[in-house]
Order: structure tokens, then C-alpha cells, then sequence
């Protein structure tokens, strides 16, 4: 009762600063809006038996990458975001789009024929001993490094390239910045 | 107060999930700002993340949380290249409104 209790509070933030999210024209405030959402996702992942990805999520999305976000904003000085656009008729439509989505989504989770039990799962000390550790980060850990090997060594080369593509697409106008000075620099 | 008291049925959370996901989705369609567009998309990842690991839990497997572990690495990639693209189309045209951005019209 009180697991439920305590989503509900939780759930309620969360959709509040998504909302706060879309509806802010400060696009700094709309930011910390999504970290807010983001802390909240990391508690919802403690509740599921996921500390190691609750962590992670407060470490990589909420500081890494927000940060990230706020360094490009501050940087293009970029924080008036007005919500007008040319296409009037695009909010409602998409609106009601989304509670179709929402409709059918639901609809399609909860028809008895998908097979999937959305109810409580039994505890976790009342299943096989083998499963007393879900989720914990060694249990997690050992997954990583032995079924999915191959696949974490990919996504450190997926990381390395995105740095170098991010390196290159931000240095290109320095090069040729420098190279118009060095030809100044002759013509002088 | 024994541990059930605290378990919450895998239903709220894809519930939740599904409604996170919309909402992202409407931020990504009404929204001009690059930027928002954006962090709209973060958001769609995070409602899938979310179910992924409800998921996990139902059926008691781990792999659902390792896949979010890759979909994070994998975001946060797409975040570095997807600001540093943002930062260079600032560059040219002074503005990171996409309607402004015609020139990769067919």
C-alpha cells in the first residue's frame, strides 16, 4: 500500500516536469525540468531492483548529458524558446494523437492474448536462490562481462567514435578560421 | 510492515511509461526549438528505459536491465554528436529553429 502510495507521488513529479518541460519558453528551466524527471526515473529504478542503473542514471543522464545540454545552451545563449510556431493547427492534432498512443498502448499491454503477467511479481525471497541477488550491481556486473562481451566491447568503439565526430564537427570552423588569418597574415 | 508493502504491480510503471513516451512525442512535434526537440527524444528514451526494466522484473531476467545500460551509452553518444550538430548548424545560420532549416528539402 505504501510501495503504491509512494509511486503515485513519484509519478505525479515525473508527469508534472515532463509537462513543465514541454510548456517552459526558458529553455535553462526546461532543462532542470527533465533532470527533475530524470531523478525521478532513478527512483523509480531503485524501486524495481535496479540500484546499479539507478545510479548510472543519476551519474551519466542526470549529470553528464543534461550538463552537456546546459553547456550548449549557455554556450549559443539560446535560452528564449518561444512556444508559438507557424503551424497552429499541429498542437491539438498532436494532442489527441498522443492519447491514442496512450489508448492504444494500454489496450494493446493489457489484452490477455500478449501473455505478459502486469501484476505484483513474487518476492524475491520466495523465488529460486539463484534469483535472491537479482539486480544487484555484482549480478548485473557478471552479465555484462560474460553473456554480453561482445556488445559492451561495441559500445566502447560506438563511444570513441562519437567523441571523434564530435571533435570534428566542432573543429572544422577553427581550421578554417586559422587558415583565413595565416592568409591575412601573407597578405600583410 | 513486511517487503510487500512496497512492491508495486509491473502495470503502473508500463502505464507510466507509455504516458512519459506521448508526452515526449508531443514535445518533439510541437516544439521549433532544436534544443527541445531534443531533450523531448531523451525523454522518449527514458519512458522506454523504464518499461524495459518493469519488464526485467516481471519476467526476473536481467537482460532487460542490460540493455538499458547500452541504451544509455548509446544516448549519451547521440548526445555528443547531436549537440556538436547543433552547435554547427548555430554557427551557419544563426538559429536552431527547425523551421528555419529548408536546405535538406528534396
Amino acid at each position: 500500500m505504501i510501495g503504491t502510495l509512494i509511486f503515485a507521488i513519484l509519478a505525479l513529479i515525473a508527469i508534472a516536469s515532463a509537462v513543465g518541460m514541454l510548456t517552459s519558453t526558458n529553455a535553462v528551466r526546461a532543462a532542470l525540468f527533465l533532470v527533475v524527471n530524470f531523478m525521478c526515473v532513478a527512483l523509480f529504478y531503485l524501486g524495481l531492483n535496479a540500484p546499479f542503473l539507478a545510479m548510472v542514471q543519476v551519474t551519466v543522464y542526470a549529470g553528464a548529458i543534461m550538463v552537456l545540454f546546459l553547456f550548449v545552451i549557455m554556450l549559443l545563449g539560446a535560452e528564449r524558446v518561444p512556444l508559438e510556431s507557424k503551424l497552429r493547427w499541429q498542437a491539438p492534432v498532436t494532442i489527441v494523437l498522443a492519447v491514442l498512443l496512450v489508448a492504444t498502448a494500454a489496450f494493446v499491454l493489457f489484452s490477455p492474448r500478449i501473455g505478459v503477467d502486469l501484476s505484483v511479481p513474487p518476492l524475491l525471497s520466495q523465488t529460486a536462490g539463484a534469483m535472491e541477488s537479482y539486480g544487484s550491481p555484482q549480478a548485473v556486473g557478471e552479465v555484462l562481462f560474460t553473456r554480453y562481451m561482445l556488445p559492451f566491447q561495441m559500445v566502447g568503439v560506438l563511444l570513441l567514435v562519437a567523441m571523434i565526430g564530435a571533435v570534428v564537427l566542432t573543429r572544422d570552423e577553427l581550421e578554417k578560421k586559422r587558415g583565413r588569418l595565416d592568409k591575412q597574415e601573407t597578405q600583410k | 510492515m513486511n517487503e510487500t508493502a512496497f512492491l508495486v504491480p509491473t502495470s503502473y510503471y508500463v502505464i507510466l511509461s507509455a504516458v512519459l513516451f506521448a508526452l515526449g512525442m508531443v514535445g518533439v512535434l510541437v516544439r521549433r526549438n532544436a534544443i527541445l526537440v531534443f531533450m523531448s527524444v531523451e525523454l522518449m528514451l527514458n519512458s522506454a528505459n523504464l518499461a524495459f526494466v518493469a519488464f526485467a522484473r516481471a519476467f526476473q531476467d536481467l537482460g532487460g536491465q542490460v540493455f538499458v545500460f547500452f541504451v544509455m551509452t548509446v544516448a549519451a553518444a547521440e548526445v555528443a554528436v547531436g549537440l556538436a550538430l547543433i552547435v554547427a548548424i548555430f554557427r551557419t545560420k544563426r538559429s536552431i529553429d527547425i523551421d528555419e532549416l529548408r536546405e535538406m528539402e528534396g
